[in-house]
């Protein structure tokens, strides 16, 4: 977190260089893309930075934080493991459950929702009939159901995950698909004699995918919570292997002497959520053409 | 909604080892596990298994569970009355909070009180359950003491006390309701004030409030209408994490516990029930535009 305060007068100063013509983004929009990054850089490179093992104590149980040494700048958890390794390699996971489930969904609800917007007729049919049943289930309620019945695990909770968010990305793609399939060049291919194939690929698709992409911060935030939800009841990954949910679940039995052990994690969930939901604001306001007026 | 309980059926079907492994232990014989399943209908196709679960479903019974021995009927009327009472002071509430934020955004759009309440909308709208719930019993029960920290009073013990332990779980699901619903108000309450019946009201020389309330929140109201909707079925689910963190006795925690001890009967009948709570809300959301809207009454009418 200090890295990411530091680096605010950074942006200030760079600022001025962003060409005038383009609509400068608001300061929010600037330090949430620079939490991102923090994220996603200590995501990746977890086991090339100095942390302690996740797995292992280094020291007491529920030791505070301390700048004494590095390990112990978090606090030590319950059992005696250091919160910040433990912070960063859960950072991995939240993050690449998130953005896999996410990148998987965003995929398949683009193909469908594009063969459902642009092939109409009993594929539209078929499609949605599937969609609306799972948009009929509340989304937490759905994802129990899905980890009731197979054991929690990575591949559990990514099925799961991608299965709750398809629906949505479905709906998009198809509304997208819609209005640009009844556009004036789309029919001008057609009369050139260019298949249905074609053009769904090379005249629909390009206008689809940013509206589709620009809803991709947006549904990453969201399943970062469902992953903290689950791993906040205990069904999501298995210990020892931390994330971010899973720290909040296992620190909040010490909430009244350790509040440390909960607020952390929470911190850094709400900083994620919140940058997410921010660049999520912009891209839609940017790249989403039914959003717009 | 009988495709949605087909989905619910086949899903648990799906589950890698029986049910009636479970029931019988882990030194179970191999014979013992299959006699137990043709007597429970586990060997049957699932469309079988849909048809027989759907048969009791509409007589009322969703089974009985394997671990509990309860009715799953019952055990979900027993705990329903704590889930609905969250879900509705959670509504209640975040319509008390987000209605004024609305008409004080919508008053001058991108003006200070709108920046400051998207500012907040957007703050709620990152603070999960899971997040909200431990932050604020860390610092009204734990640090004020103005709350229990868990636990939950039922109504017959007085309603102050119940008031009291339902208030900080209630809040903590309310939050997210809040911000969703203060957008979708202040944008729709910004598309009516540019109505023509509305500069008209202006130009009579109405107060601002007057015409706030009057003219402009009906007309708007209808988005908001569907969104609390959505969003209450969304609640009963929702609650499962307070449930679960306050220890509550209500349906989220029927079905977390459930999950843990791989009840799949009591899931599926609380999934399936829940499902269906949803579908008919979204029914009920559709009638409820007629009762709002003449226009889409009469039009139906014509």
């Amino acid at each position: 977190m200090t890295e990411a305060s530091a680096s605010v007068p950074g942006l200030a100063q760079d600022a001025p260089v962003v060409p005038a013509a383009r609509r400068s983004r608001s300061v929010l929009v600037w330090l949430s893309m620079a939490w991102l990054a923090l994220i996603v850089f200590i995501a990746i490179f977890a086991n090339l930075l100095p942390f302690a093992s996740y797995a292992t104590p280094v020291g007491m149980p529920r030791l505070g934080p301390s700048t004494s040494s590095f390990d112990q700048l978090f606090g030590l958890d319950g059992l005696g493991r250091s919160v910040i390794s433990r912070l960063a390699y859960g950072t991995r996971v939240s993050l690449l459950v998130g953005a896999l489930a996410g990148i998987a969904a965003m995929l398949i609800g683009t193909l469908l929702g594009l063969a459902a917007g642009y092939f109409r007729g009993k594929t539209e049919t078929i499609i949605m009939y599937f969609t609306d049943a799972f948009l009929a289930f509340p989304p937490l309620v759905l994802l129990l159901a899905i980890s009731a019945i197979l054991l929690p695990s990575y591949n559990t909770l990514l099925l799961g995950l991608t299965v709750v968010v398809t629906p949505t990305f479905i709906r998009l793609a198809r509304a997208n698909t819609m209005t640009w399939a009844a556009r004036e060049f789309v029919m001008a291919a057609t009369n050139l004699g260019a298949g249905r194939l074609r053009i769904a690929f090379r005249e629909v698709l390009p206008n689809v995918v940013p509206s589709v992409l620009a809803y991709f911060p947006t549904v990453v935030a969201a399943l970062i919570v469902a992953e903290g939800s689950l791993s906040f009841l205990g069904l999501g990954i298995p210990s020892p292997t931390p994330s971010w949910g899973g720290l909040i679940s296992d620190g909040k039995d010490f909430l009244r002497d350790s509040p440390f052990l909960v607020m952390i994690p929470s911190v850094a969930i709400f900083l994620t959520v919140f940058a997410l939901n921010q660049v999520g604001d912009w891209a839609r306001a940017k790249f989403d053409v039914t959003a717009r007026d | 909604m009988l495709f949605v309980t087909f989905v619910v059926v086949a899903l648990l079907s799906l589950a890698p080892g029986s049910p009636a492994a479970v029931i019988l232990g882990e030194n179970a014989t191999p014979e013992a596990v299959a006699a137990l399943e043709a007597n429970l209908g586990l060997d049957d196709p699932v469309w079988m298994q849909w048809l027989h679960w759907l048969q009791g479903a509409v007589t009322g019974d969703f089974g009985t569970s394997l671990v509990t021995n309860q009715g799953v009927l019952d055990s979900i009327v027993e705990r329903l009355p704590v889930t609905l009472e969250l879900a509705v002071l959670a509504q209640l509430m975040a319509l008390i909070i987000s209605i004024p934020m609305a008409f004080a955004a919508a008053r001058r759009p991108g003006k200070i009180a709108d920046r400051s309440a998207n500012f907040v909308t957007s703050i709620l709208l990152s603070l999960p359950a899971f997040v909200a719930a431990p932050l604020f019993v860390y610092f009204f029960a734990v640090q004020l003491g103005w709350f229990p920290v868990t636990g939950w009073t039922p109504l017959g013990d007085g309603i102050g006390a119940n008031l009291q332990s339902a208030f900080l779980p209630a809040f903590c699901v309310a939050l997210i309701e809040v911000a969703s619903l203060q957008r979708i108000l202040r944008s729709d309450l910004i598309t009516t004030l540019r109505e023509d019946y509305v500069v008209a009201a202006r130009a009579k020389g109405l107060g601002g409030a007057y015409i706030m309330l009057r003219h402009a929140f009906r007309p708007s109201s209808f988005s908001l209408v569907t969104v609390a909707a959505i969003g209450f079925g969304r609640l009963l689910g929702g609650t499962i994490i307070v449930e679960a963190f306050f220890s509550l006795p209500g349906v989220g925690q029927l079905v977390s516990n459930a999950v843990n001890s791989r009840d799949l009967i009591t899931v599926q009948g609380v999934v399936a029930f829940i499902a269906i709570i949803y579908v008919l809300l979204n029914t009920l959301v559709d009638v409820g535009y007629g009762m709002l809207d003449p226009r889409v009454r009469l039009a139906g009418a014509r």
